[in-house]
Parts: structure tokens; C-alpha cells; sequence
């Protein structure tokens, strides 16, 4: 009875003022947050409200007309569903590979720290300085041509970086023991790596994967250069075919095109939102899915 | 009955880049026996185990010398296979380590590597390798739950059932039971007698109940005068090392007063 009333004694000043102080600051960081999120909720809701109604059958499957003010944008999600791909098919093995080298391979020498110092800055790089790189290498250099194919390959090199620093950053999140353990066992590094730890940061890398295919996805200014079409109402024909894209697209009726209907323009943002939000989605289910089983 | 001698240590000394971590070890350790090796913490028992076995080669910039003889071969010899070297010596760790996948992934993974192919012939093996380390009534009925689902102790046991998998011939143990609770661990030791009669086991022990229970031979390690590196001061019949030590020292650790 007497501890209970200790117990609730009423807080002394001291107290109350560090609680006041600690909702204050509870207080600040929430309103930070909501800060943060409310834009985006914004921009995701009027692209939606206003998009929607262009949302049919034929602007999903159909070619446009009437200089793009009429008909639909598949060509633009076929291209960028391929450009995509291209990028993924090439980045992926790269990017997995250099990840797999630097993290469990190389040794700490001023080649792999300069190396490492080349990673991050290229992260760093404004995406237009790798559409003018493309430009000049691939279609220029080496005769892809405005291509499918110099478009993919710019988009891998600017992927990259991210895909090689994610995948190094769950490489190493392997705990070190089951490489130890691995060679305990008579197991060869490559043996080690390729049955334990690969599998283990494989819904990390998967994620960085998913992470930087969405950015190569959404750009614009690495293929403006390189592959986008303005307009080109057939599907392409060949990897070195050109094709529209939808960040492009989306880039030419909001700004090229006068007279443009609105709401042509939201639907189109709202198709590109809703592919790269679902492989956003599909990402984090990944990462968490492997994560609830992952028990070290 | 002549015991046959698994390694010969002559001489060997012990580096962490610069730093020396063992001094002058000489030590002969009898086949199909238990080896315990006992001392303070810091005295180089872990490295002393993981220089049996070249683990200590994983770190960059170890350096090793002396010689280390293997039935005779020395391991430390140039273009020795160092992974064919830990098949031959196995090793189980201080914390229990399965590999975060099933029962029957982790004791197949060194057959495994090693090339076996044949789902029957894994079978065979993971349930002889299980039957060994005396878990195999425990979890036949669970070879595809997660190994990390069971207790610490059948953890142990499933690592050391792993290790058996591969046919080694000597099997290292680096305290393997300071996570187990006390009934874990008798079961372990009784199993390291059980495995005994065909592997020779070294094993670094901070439980001197643990080192004159389940040991035929111990060794005492201490750090040299200096007190900069590790060597072994006294090595004899288990026994007699606990009951009439030749070392001060050794005294005055088995029986509790320092260490």
C-alpha cells in the first residue's frame, strides 16, 4: 500500500519539466515527418485525381494520334519497359559482380580505394553529363546509333553505382563466421560465398537492384540523347530501333506540344508513378519478407 | 598400448603483422586422444588451435614459424593445399554457428563442396554424420526446419555433427561449450569421448572441470616472461598435470588461485 502511493507520488518540478521538454521535442520530429510525407502525398494525389480519367483501355494499348493529343501511349511504355530490361541485363551481372570482387575479393589497395572514390562520385554525377557520355560513346563512338541499345547501356553505367554500393553494403552484412565456417569445412572462398553468403544478401541486392532499375526507369535526361524518340507511333523493330519512353514523353507533351489536353499529361505521369511505385512495392516485400527469416 | 603421435609442433612461433602472439610452441598431440589446452585468457590458446588448421591464415598479415607436422607433413610448407588441409582438420567454434538454413542443408554442405552429388548417398551421410554427433533421434523428424529453430546445445551438436560429415581426422574445438548450460554441455563431452575412439580432438577449454573430466592430455599455456606472447610451460598425462603439476604456475591455476 505504501509503495503503491510511492509510486504515483506526483512527478517534482525536475521531472515534469524534462517530460515537457521531451513532448516538445517528440513535437518537433513529428511535425518534421508530416513535413516531409505531406508533399508527396499531395503530388501522388492530384496526379491521380486529375490522371485518372484518362486511365481507358485504348491509352494503354493504343498508339497516339493527332500528334500525340489523341490515342494512347503504348509505344512509351513498351520503351520503357525494354529500355529497362536492357539496363537491368546489363547492370545486373556488372554491378553484382564488382560488388562481389570489392566486398569479398579485394584487397584494401590504392587500386580498390581508388576505385571505391570512383563508385561514389559516379553516384554523384548529374544525370545529363551520362546522357552527353552515352551520346558521345555509344551512339557516336562506337555506331549504336540513337538505339535501344546505347540508351540501356547509358542507363546500366549510371545504375551502377548504385547497384554495386547496395550489394557491397549486404555482402558485408554477412557475418564474417559463416565464411570462417565455410573454410572450416574445406569449402573454397568461391564455394563459401556462392552457397552461404550470396544467398544470404541476395534481399539486399535484390533491393539495390529494384532501386536502381526504378531510377534508370524514371530518367529523362540520359536518354534524351541516346535512344528517345519524339515521336514514333510503331513499336520498335530491333535493339538498335529507337524508341519512345515515358519519362521522355511526358517530358515532350508537357512541354513541346501546345494545346496539349491536361489530362493526357497527368494519365501518362500517373502510368509511369504507378511502374515505378508497384516495383517500389515489389522491393519492399522482398525486403522484408527475407528479413522476418533472417534470424543472425 | 604405443600411442601414435597426429601432430608434431616444433618450435612454433606466431605473428599478427608485427605483433607476437606465440612463443617457441612445442607440443606433440597423440592421435585418436583428447587434447585439452588450458591457460588464461589472452595467452594465445585460440591461436595455438587455429594455426592446426591455417584458420589463422584468413586474417591478412600472419606469419607463422616453425614447423607444424601433420602425420608427419609439414603444414606450413610451401604449396601445401591449405583447403584440402581443413578437410583433414575440422574445427568447431565457441558459439554455436549453423548456417541459417535447414538441418539438412548444413550437415550436407561439406559433403557438398567436396563433390557429392548424389541425394541418397547425402542422405546416408547426414544421417550417419547426425547418428555421430547424437542428434539424429532429436531431429530426423525436423531435417528441414531451420537449425537455428533448436537450442543452443543441439546447435553445437549439429555443428559438430557438420564437421564430422567431412571425414576429418582431427576435429579442433575452441571452447565449445561456454554457451551451453551445464546439462548441454555434459552431453557434449560425452560425445568428444564417444568421437574420441576415431578422431583425435584437440580442444581449448577455460573449465578446468571440463579439461580434467574429458581430456587424456593437457597442455598449459601462459604468456612468456615478458608477458608479450603465449607458450606451453607444461604438457603431460591429464592427471597428473592436475594432481602433481611440475609448474608453479600450473599449480597455481588448476587449482583455482590465479588465471
Amino acid at each position: 500500500m505504501m509503495l503503491g502511493i510511492l509510486a504515483h507520488k506526483p512527478a517534482n518540478m525536475n521531472t515534469a519539466r524534462r517530460y515537457a521538454v521531451q513532448r516538445l521535442g517528440f513535437g518537433v520530429l513529428i511535425l518534421a515527418s508530416l513535413l516531409v510525407v505531406a508533399p508527396i502525398l499531395f503530388v501522388i494525389g492530384a496526379i491521380i485525381a486529375r490522371g485518372v480519367g484518362a486511365i481507358n483501355w485504348e491509352f494503354l494499348t493504343a498508339m497516339p494520334r493527332d500528334g500525340m493529343k489523341a490515342g494512347g501511349i503504348f509505344p512509351a511504355i513498351v520503351g520503357t519497359l525494354l529500355l529497362t530490361l536492357g539496363t537491368a541485363l546489363v547492370a545486373i551481372p556488372f554491378g553484382v559482380g564488382g560488388a562481389i570482387y570489392l566486398a569479398e575479393y579485394a584487397r584494401d589497395t590504392w587500386l580498390t580505394r581508388a576505385i571505391r572514390l570512383a563508385i561514389v562520385n559516379l553516384a554523384g554525377i548529374p544525370s545529363v553529363v551520362y546522357g552527353l557520355f552515352g551520346l558521345g560513346l555509344f551512339v557516336l563512338f562506337l555506331g549504336f546509333g540513337t538505339s535501344i541499345v546505347a540508351g540501356s547501356l547509358t542507363l546500366a553505367i549510371m545504375t551502377l553505382p548504385v547497384i554495386i554500393s547496395t550489394s557491397e553494403e549486404a555482402l558485408r552484412s554477412v557475418p564474417v563466421e559463416f565464411r570462417t565456417v565455410s573454410a572450416s569445412l574445406g569449402g573454397t572462398r568461391w564455394q563459401g560465398i556462392r552457397n552461404i553468403v550470396l544467398p544470404q544478401a541476395l534481399p539486399g541486392i535484390i533491393t539495390g537492384v529494384i532501386l536502381g532499375l526504378l531510377r534508370a526507369g524514371g530518367e529523362t535526361a540520359p536518354i534524351l540523347f541516346t535512344v528517345a524518340a519524339f515521336f514514333l507511333p510503331r513499336l520498335p523493330q530491333s535493339p538498335l530501333d529507337q524508341t519512345m519512353a515515358l519519362p521522355y514523353h511526358l517530358y515532350v507533351i508537357s512541354t513541346q506540344v501546345p494545346g496539349m489536353p491536361a489530362e493526357i499529361q497527368y494519365g501518362t505521369a500517373l502510368v509511369l508513378l504507378a511502374l515505378v511505385l508497384s516495383l517500389n512495392v515489389v522491393a519492399t516485400v522482398i525486403r522484408s519478407y527475407f528479413r522476418r527469416k533472417r534470424q543472425w | 598400448m604405443s600411442t601414435m603421435l597426429k601432430f608434431q609442433v616444433d618450435h612454433l612461433s606466431f605473428f599478427y603483422g608485427a605483433k607476437r602472439a606465440l612463443t617457441d610452441v612445442t607440443l606433440a598431440i597423440p592421435e585418436r586422444q583428447i587434447t585439452a589446452l588450458i591457460g588464461p585468457s589472452g595467452c594465445g590458446k585460440s591461436t595455438f588451435l587455429r594455426c592446426l588448421n591455417r584458420m589463422n591464415d584468413t586474417i591478412h598479415g600472419t606469419r607463422a614459424e616453425g614447423r607444424v607436422l601433420l602425420d608427419d607433413q609439414d603444414i606450413y610448407a610451401p604449396g601445401t593445399d591449405v583447403v584440402d588441409l581443413r578437410r583433414r582438420v575440422g574445427m568447431v567454434f565457441q558459439r554455436p554457428n549453423p548456417f541459417p538454413q535447414s538441418v539438412f542443408e548444413n550437415v550436407a554442405f561439406g559433403p557438398r563442396v567436396l563433390g557429392t552429388t548424389s541425394r541418397s548417398e547425402l542422405e546416408g551421410i547426414v544421417e550417419a554424420s547426425l547418428r555421430g554427433a547424437d542428434l539424429w533421434d532429436e531431429v530426423k523428424d525436423g531435417l528441414k526446419k531451420d537449425a537455428l529453430s533448436f537450442s543452443l546445445g543441439q546447435q553445437q551438436r549439429l555443428c559438430i555433427a557438420r564437421v564430422i560429415a567431412v571425414k576429418p581426422e582431427v576435429i579442433l574445438m575452441d571452447e565449445p561449450c561456454s554457451a551451453l548450460d551445464p546439462i548441454s554441455t555434459l552431453r557434449v563431452e560425452d560425445l568428444m569421448r564417444e568421437l574420441a575412439r576415431n578422431y583425435t580432438i584437440v580442444i581449448v577449454t577455460h573449465n578446468m572441470q571440463q579439461a580434467s573430466r574429458a581430456s587424456d592430455t593437457t597442455a598449459m599455456m601462459m604468456l612468456t616472461d615478458d608477458r608479450k606472447s603465449g607458450t606451453v610451460i607444461e604438457v603431460g598425462e591429464t592427471k597428473q598435470v592436475f594432481t602433481k603439476p611440475q609448474d608453479k604456475r600450473t599449480e597455481g591455476y588448476v587449482t583455482g588461485r590465479y588465471g
